[in-house]
């Protein structure tokens, strides 16, 4: 299992169109990856459930991935996020 | 059985009704004996409903484009979701029925995100509703009430209309629209006027009193539905009807014709617009350009702040549609009743004399320029006009001008082509600005006189409260006043000039008195573009000019129209 801590730096967050770009890209891994905010634990894969998470510009999450692609998926989506999904950053 | 109410969109209709109310579905506890079927049940009703959505993602994307279809791509997204689906499939593992299954788990997160307090979020409980109510349908075998297909000419009758409704409903079926609820600036409002469907809303229960197949009248001009009508009065509506019809067909024919007085007086004709889309209908009416270009829909139907470039294509895009016009820009405004999923905002006690448009933009001055680079870098592709809305003095004028001028200064440094020469005007929509518009000529360009907040703001009266609209009244003396002197500080110099873009300007009672005070541009939604240029063609500038002097003099709103209203008929203006 592998874990990182990063912070979101985009303006919007994890919503809408970051939150979709963010699913699909945790879609295309075998691992199972989960997004913990504080106490909750949501799937990375799920839109409604990265959605549900209300992850604003600023906070910090940790990026937990479990399989044989685990690195390569962290790698991936921490890019993604500190890309700023083509948006203002802090 | 006649029923009277809201005249939204004018023409008249007469076909069978359809009631279109989406039926509550019987869904009853069940006891599963194969679980594995039910499995294959709940993953057919999945593809099915998958296949569903696709087909009309397809079609949204050829009648609407591609942004407003985004919706039903998304509704796709939930079918694949795992906590969604997963949350059904352990269900069913564990025995229950795959409807009851889809029932809990759609309930469970359109509750969870109703909950939200961001805007966003709370819309989405919508969405998983709807996708969730698809995958029910397809499980029971039943057909989801749609009116996507029609087989005949069908008048529509609903609580209301949903944009999802108007997006798929079958055009050329669908010839008129009656609701239960809504208003003039309601959704399904504005799509019954710029589709041309006559509209009748706010009938209360009419969805209750007609049932499917039966004939029923729209008369959209008079806001009156009849119901089960006699063969007189489908005689009588079938009349008025054709002598609708003509006389559209005759305004059709003055399209490429100007919009000038007998005696050669000319005037400019154009069009309000809120995006991209609507400007083919401006110039199929003969709109000569754009008099207000309502960029915040922009930012509205986003979910995260447009950057530049996508401002720079969509402003582009206009400008481009007119090769001889102008078309005004008017810069974000926000605030008040129009906000932001993304943008958030303090709760205040007064938002229509709070933190709006420009100033609200002079808060946020990086959001700000980024909309005015994107402006004058597709000022470059025609001829852009820039409006700043909310303007109450002259030093905001200067304030937002000095923040073009360093846009400017960007836009050399990186070598990027803009009109160095482009015209800077103020929508002049507070009373402070109309009385002081002889101070505020020194430093615009031109002004736009945006009546709607203008007599709000002068006559105290909100128009959505249903307990004082009565109150409010563009031909109010003190209306016609505010607009005579703003329209005398411009006539006095050849290099300015006044038009208006609120919707006093497309109202025929008002076209004559403005036309002979001065004013030199009309902007107004397309449709009402060649009724007006009709009654601007049917006098002489003395004559408009003699009516305006009349109803300055006059005392009272009631007098000023029965005077427009005798002159009218004298002239053999008719109106629609």
């Amino acid at each position: 299992m592998h874990q990182r801590e990063i912070k979101i730096i985009n303006e919007s967050g994890l919503h809408a169109r970051p939150a979709s770009a963010f699913v699909a890209e945790a879609g295309r891994y075998e691992s199972n990856i989960f997004i913990l905010k504080g106490d909750e634990r949501v799937n990375a894969k799920s839109i409604m459930g990265v959605m549900s998470a209300g992850i604003t510009q600023g906070t910090t999450i940790i990026l937990e991935a479990d399989g044989s692609d685990e690195t390569e998926a962290i790698d991936a989506l921490t890019a993604l996020i500190n890309s700023g999904f083509g948006e203002l950053t802090i | 059985m006649k029923k009277t109410g809201i005249n939204a969109s004018p023409g008249i209709a007469i076909a069978k009704a359809f009631v279109y109310v989406k039926k509550e579905l019987n869904i009853s506890e069940r006891t599963i004996d194969d679980i594995a079927a039910e499995e294959r049940r709940f993953n057919d009703a999945v593809e099915q409903s998958r296949a569903q959505l696709a087909a009309i993602y397809d079609r949204a994307v050829a009648e609407l484009g591609a942004e407003e279809a985004a919706i039903f791509e998304a509704h796709a997204m939930f079918l694949d979701d795992p906590e969604f689906v997963g949350a059904i499939e352990n269900d069913i593992a564990g025995g229950t029925s795959a409807e009851i299954a889809t029932q809990k788990t759609t309930d469970m997160f359109s509750a969870m995100f109703d909950a939200m307090d961001d805007p966003y979020f709370k819309g989405r409980a919508a969405d998983i509703k709807d996708v969730g109510t698809r995958i029910l349908h397809n499980l029971l075998g039943v057909p989801m009430v749609d009116i996507s297909h029609l087989d005949e000419d069908t008048i529509i009758l609903a609580e209301d209309l949903a944009p999802s409704d108007t997006a798929t409903m079958d055009k050329a079926h669908v010839k008129g629209f009656a609701t239960d609820i809504g208003s003039r600036t309601s959704h399904t409002a504005i799509m019954a006027r710029s589709l041309e469907i006559p509209a009748v809303l706010g009938l209360d229960d009419i969805t209750a009193t007609v049932k499917d197949g039966d004939t029923i009248i729209v008369d959209g001009s008079e806001g009156v539905v009849i119901v089960d009508p006699t063969e007189d009065e489908i005689a009588v509506y079938k009349a008025k009807k054709e002598a609708y019809d003509a006389y559209r067909a005759e305004l059709a024919e003055l399209k490429d014709q100007p919009a000038e007085t007998i005696d050669g007086h000319r005037v400019e004709i154009v069009g309000n617009i809120g995006s991209p889309a609507d400007a083919p209908g401006v110039l199929e009416n003969g709109g000569e350009g754009i008099g207000l270009y309502r960029t915040e829909f922009l930012y509205m139907n986003a979910d995260v702040m447009p950057d530049e470039e996508k401002q720079f294509a969509a402003y582009k895009s206009v400008i481009e549609a007119f090769e001889d016009g102008a078309v005004i820009i008017r810069t974000l405004d926000i605030g008040g009743d129009k906000k932001l999923p993304y943008l958030p905002l303090e709760e205040e006690m007064n938002p229509f004399l709070g933190l709006r448009a420009v100033r609200l933009c002079f808060q946020k001055e990086d959001l700000f320029k980024t909309q005015l680079r994107a402006i004058l870098r597709a000022s470059a592709f025609g001829k852009a006009r820039i409006m700043f809305p909310m303007i109450g003095n002259v030093d905001e004028v200067k304030q937002a001008k000095a923040l073009v001028r360093a846009c400017m200064a960007e836009l050399d440094a990186e070598g990027k082509a803009y009109d160095k020469n482009i015209d800077i005007g103020v929508m002049i929509e507070i009373p402070s600005a109309a009385v002081t518009a002889d101070i505020i000529v020194e430093e615009a360009a031109f002004f736009s006189i945006g009546t709607n907040d203008l007599c709000q703001y002068t006559l105290a009266v909100d128009r959505m409260n249903q307990n004082v609209s009565y109150l409010y009244d563009p031909l109010h003396p003190a209306i016609l006043r505010l607009i005579k002197n703003v329209i005398d500080a411009t006539a006095a110099r050849d290099d300015r000039f006044t038009g208006m873009c609120g919707e006093m300007a497309g109202d025929p009672y008002a076209a004559l008195i403005l036309l002979g005070m001065g004013l030199d541009e009309f902007s107004m939604s397309a449709s009402s573009i060649p009724q007006i240029k009709k009654i601007i063609r049917s006098v002489t500038f003395g004559e408009a000019k003699a009516i305006a002097d009349d109803a300055l003099s006059m005392k009272s709103s009631a007098d000023i129209r029965s005077m427009i209203t005798a002159k009218m008929a004298e002239k053999g203006i008719k109106l629609l």
